[in-house]
């Protein structure tokens, strides 16, 4: 299923499709977050925003329109 | 030789700079940038090696101020920090990212020797690495696995450098790099970057698959809860405030009673002259101005770099990023405002880890709002002098509500006043955050011991020199003045002391009192009078607020001299009486307890700080922001005082 990192729920397992082109987007792939990378939405920050994900052994926060740029596609497991 | 060190964000890099050098370390900064360099020295069989710190950074390409400086030395080999070795931190534990900044650096053609940190946490996530085979992707480096944090690895790495360093250093042909604003060669290199990469890991790297992937830790979950995250970082502030206001209080007083002792001393025993008064009420007490903040600036970066190295502080920018964001700031500026409660100048420079412009900009405009020490004196006497010494409801002190008050104040007006500037500054780039929040680790006290003295060391050097220059510049105001009139208010002053008998040092503080009166400083006071008079102050407030650029807590100083109290007895009680006592022509009490407040509000909001002004230049590259700040915060005090004054009086 096809979605926006900032739609996914905590727990969620994605991987990554394509970053809108933007300013950080060459940013994001020099941290390791680019189009295949599979992450995990860990948790978020008490007003929902920012969000923190794993990103293969990492975690990365993200603002909310940040993650809104990253296009994933959803996995149907998740972890508890 | 100069050795480069190199390395991600969190990947141990700092610990292995203490690992080689020691103590053996200076900080200075890059030629023509304001970005803070670390350079320590290690000898290795007689050989004296320069090792550079570099800031830590993802890729060579910089995001934010601090890593400007990577490409701008790497990409010229006629910089003056072009290293010969260079040596890159790789952790371990996440290694494909890692490599990514390490294959940008190998292509550079330099020697490289790579250092695989944090085998432990590597070895705890499943992760085993065949070094013979990551090798053969980099022939020409070198490799060594340390465990920098406890101290593993030592030997090997400087055998390593020492290895390297007697070789004959030969450059490979360097792959060259993309320009620096040039976005979309960067993302192509980034790609192809990457296809390398995932053939390394594939060849190299062994991980054992466990059953969850990632999973959140039991101190996340408590960190970043919506209730219990904000509960525990107001008690860590509160903790932490109390044990530096506890704690720097009893050498601070040792400090400043010392320097008094010190210059009394000195006055004593020198001849007397111009050359001694320089010394003995220029540059002692300018210097003593410096050293009494340094408890309160060493306790606080001491309890900083415990939370950042343990990873805390990271979930404080996270939990505070949204709330900071309405407000033009971002939740990387809560360390930079903390810090001001103790000194803007180390507040101004943490703001560096700001990457977004506009953000950094603003934190910087409001954090000498935030209720410095230096502003602690001064409260301390206004309050014993207006406010009563009274309790309401039978359990608040009154007096300590109002030093509440006015800390308050203070960060009020920090975030409204940033809320406010956001609306006008005007900016090209959304701001981001983008940080790692990195795995929980024990704090190492090596570590944090160096952090603090660096941080005391640009202090005192930073804010010291200007503090010095300033308070002998006063010095030099309040001595010499108009002779004619200097001349006859002295001998005013004899006289008068003659007929009241007063004792020899009685008469001398009425001399001192007298002299300053006429110099130019007091002629400043006078001049300024009318200005100053709707808030409720006379000259003599005058030349104390003019004196208060060389830093605020000099205010205390001045007044005692004006109001002629001999420094080293009880200085506030006796200033405190003899201020109580002070009429106008009129008959009317100068120290009301709307003049009283009237000045507390001043000091709130004024940017009477020369040092911090200087530091805004220097970190802003220009005069506009500092006078922006100089403009906007006395308009704030002039209308805030003024208010002050007519709501009460």
């Amino acid at each position: 299923m096809s979605a926006k990192l900032s739609d996914l729920k905590n727990g969620n397992c994605a991987t990554v499709t394509s970053i809108e082109d933007s300013s950080i987007r060459l940013k994001l792939m020099e941290m390791g977050l680019m189009p295949g990378r599979e992450i995990t939405v860990l948790f978020r920050a008490p007003l929902g925003d920012p969000i923190a994900i794993d990103v293969d052994g990492y975690i990365l926060s993200l603002r909310l329109d940040e993650a809104s740029m990253i296009q994933v596609e959803e996995h149907s497991f998740a972890f508890a | 030789m100069k050795i480069a060190l190199l390395g991600n964000p969190n990947t141990g890099k700092s610990s292995v700079f203490n690992l080689v050098t020691g103590l053996r370390q200076q900080v200075g900064n890059f030629p023509g940038v304001t970005v803070e360099k670390k350079t320590g020295t290690l000898q290795i069989e007689g050989n004296t090696y320069t090792l550079i710190d570099f800031p830590g950074t993802y890729s060579l390409y910089p995001r934010s101020k601090d890593e400007q400086v990577v490409y701008s030395v790497l990409s010229d080999n006629e910089a003056e920090d072009y290293p010969d070795l260079v040596i890159v931190v790789v952790d371990q534990s996440n290694l494909e990212r890692n490599l990514f900044l390490f294959s940008q650096i190998y292509d550079l053609g330099l020697p490289t020797l790579m250092v695989l940190n944090m085998t432990d946490l590597a070895m705890r996530n499943g992760i085993a690495v065949d070094v013979d085979q990551l090798n053969t992707f980099f022939p020409s480096a070198q490799i060594v696995s340390t465990n920098a944090r406890v101290g593993m690895g030592k030997e090997r790495l400087m055998m390593a450098i020492a290895d390297m360093a007697n070789a004959t250093l030969e450059k490979r042909n360097p792959i060259p790099l993309c320009p620096v604003d040039d976005v979309s060669c960067q993302e192509q290199e980034a790609e192809a970057r990457y296809t390398f990469i995932k053939q390394i890991i594939t060849a190299s790297l062994s991980k054992v698959e466990k059953e969850k992937k990632a999973s959140v830790s039991k101190l996340d979950r408590l960190f970043v809860h919506p209730v219990l995250g904000y509960i525990i970082f107001a008690a860590i502030l509160f903790i932490v405030f109390q044990f530096i206001f506890a704690f720097a209080a009893v050498p601070m007083d040792f400090i400043d009673s010392g320097f008094a002792e010190f210059g009394n001393w000195l006055s004593d025993s020198l001849p007397t002259g111009v050359f001694s008064d320089l010394i003995c009420q220029g540059i002692i007490p300018g210097i003593g101005g410096v050293l009494v903040f340094v408890p309160q600036i060493a306790l606080l970066f001491f309890f900083i770099s415990i939370l950042e190295e343990t990873g805390y502080l990271s979930r404080v920018v996270f939990i505070m990023d949204r709330l900071m964001r309405p407000l033009g700031l971002n939740g990387k500026s809560v360390v930079p405002l903390m810090s001001s409660v103790a000194c803007a100048i180390p507040g101004v420079m943490a703001t560096r880890t700001i990457a977004d412009w506009k953000e950094r900009m603003i934190t910087i405009l409001v954090a000498p709002l935030m209720s410095c020490s230096a502003r602690i004196p001064v409260y301390t006497l206004l309050i014993a002098l207006v406010i009563p010494k009274t309790t309401i409801l039978g359990i608040f002190n009154v007096q300590g509500l109002v030093l509440f008050g006015l800390y308050s104040l203070g960060l009020v007006s920090a975030l409204l006043v940033a809320a406010l500037i956001k609306l006008i500054i005007k900016s090209r780039d959304k701001g981001f955050l983008m940080l790692e929040l990195p795995s929980f680790k024990s704090p190492r006290w090596g570590n944090i011991g160096i952090t603090v003295w660096e941080k005391v060391k640009v202090f005192i050097l930073d804010a010291g020199k200007v503090i010095l220059a300033i308070s002998i510049l006063l010095w030099a105001l309040a001595t010499y003045g108009p002779s004619e009139s200097m001349r006859n208010n002295i001998a005013k002053a004899k006289n008068e002391s003659k007929e009241l008998n007063l004792t020899k040092e009685e008469t001398n503080q009425r001399i001192a009192s007298a002299k300053m009166e006429s110099s130019y400083i007091g002629h400043l006071g006078h001049f300024i009078e009318p200005v100053i008079r709707p808030l409720g102050y006379d000259w003599k407030i005058g030349i104390s607020l003019i004196t208060s650029f060389a830093a605020r807590e000099v205010f205390v100083g001045s007044l005692s001299t004006i109001y002629a109290v001999n420094e080293t007895d009880d200085v506030n009680k006796r200033l405190i009486d003899k201020m109580r006592a002070e009429r106008r022509a009129d008959g009317t009490k100068v120290y009301t307890l709307a003049a009283g407040a009237s000045l507390m509000v001043f000091y709130v909001f004024a940017m009477q700080c020369m040092a911090t002004l200087a530091i805004v230049k220097r970190e802003t590259n220009s005069w506009k922001w500092p006078l922006i700040q100089i403009g906007f915060m006395g308009a704030l005090a002039y209308f805030g005082a003024m208010i002050t004054f007519y709501t009460l009086s």
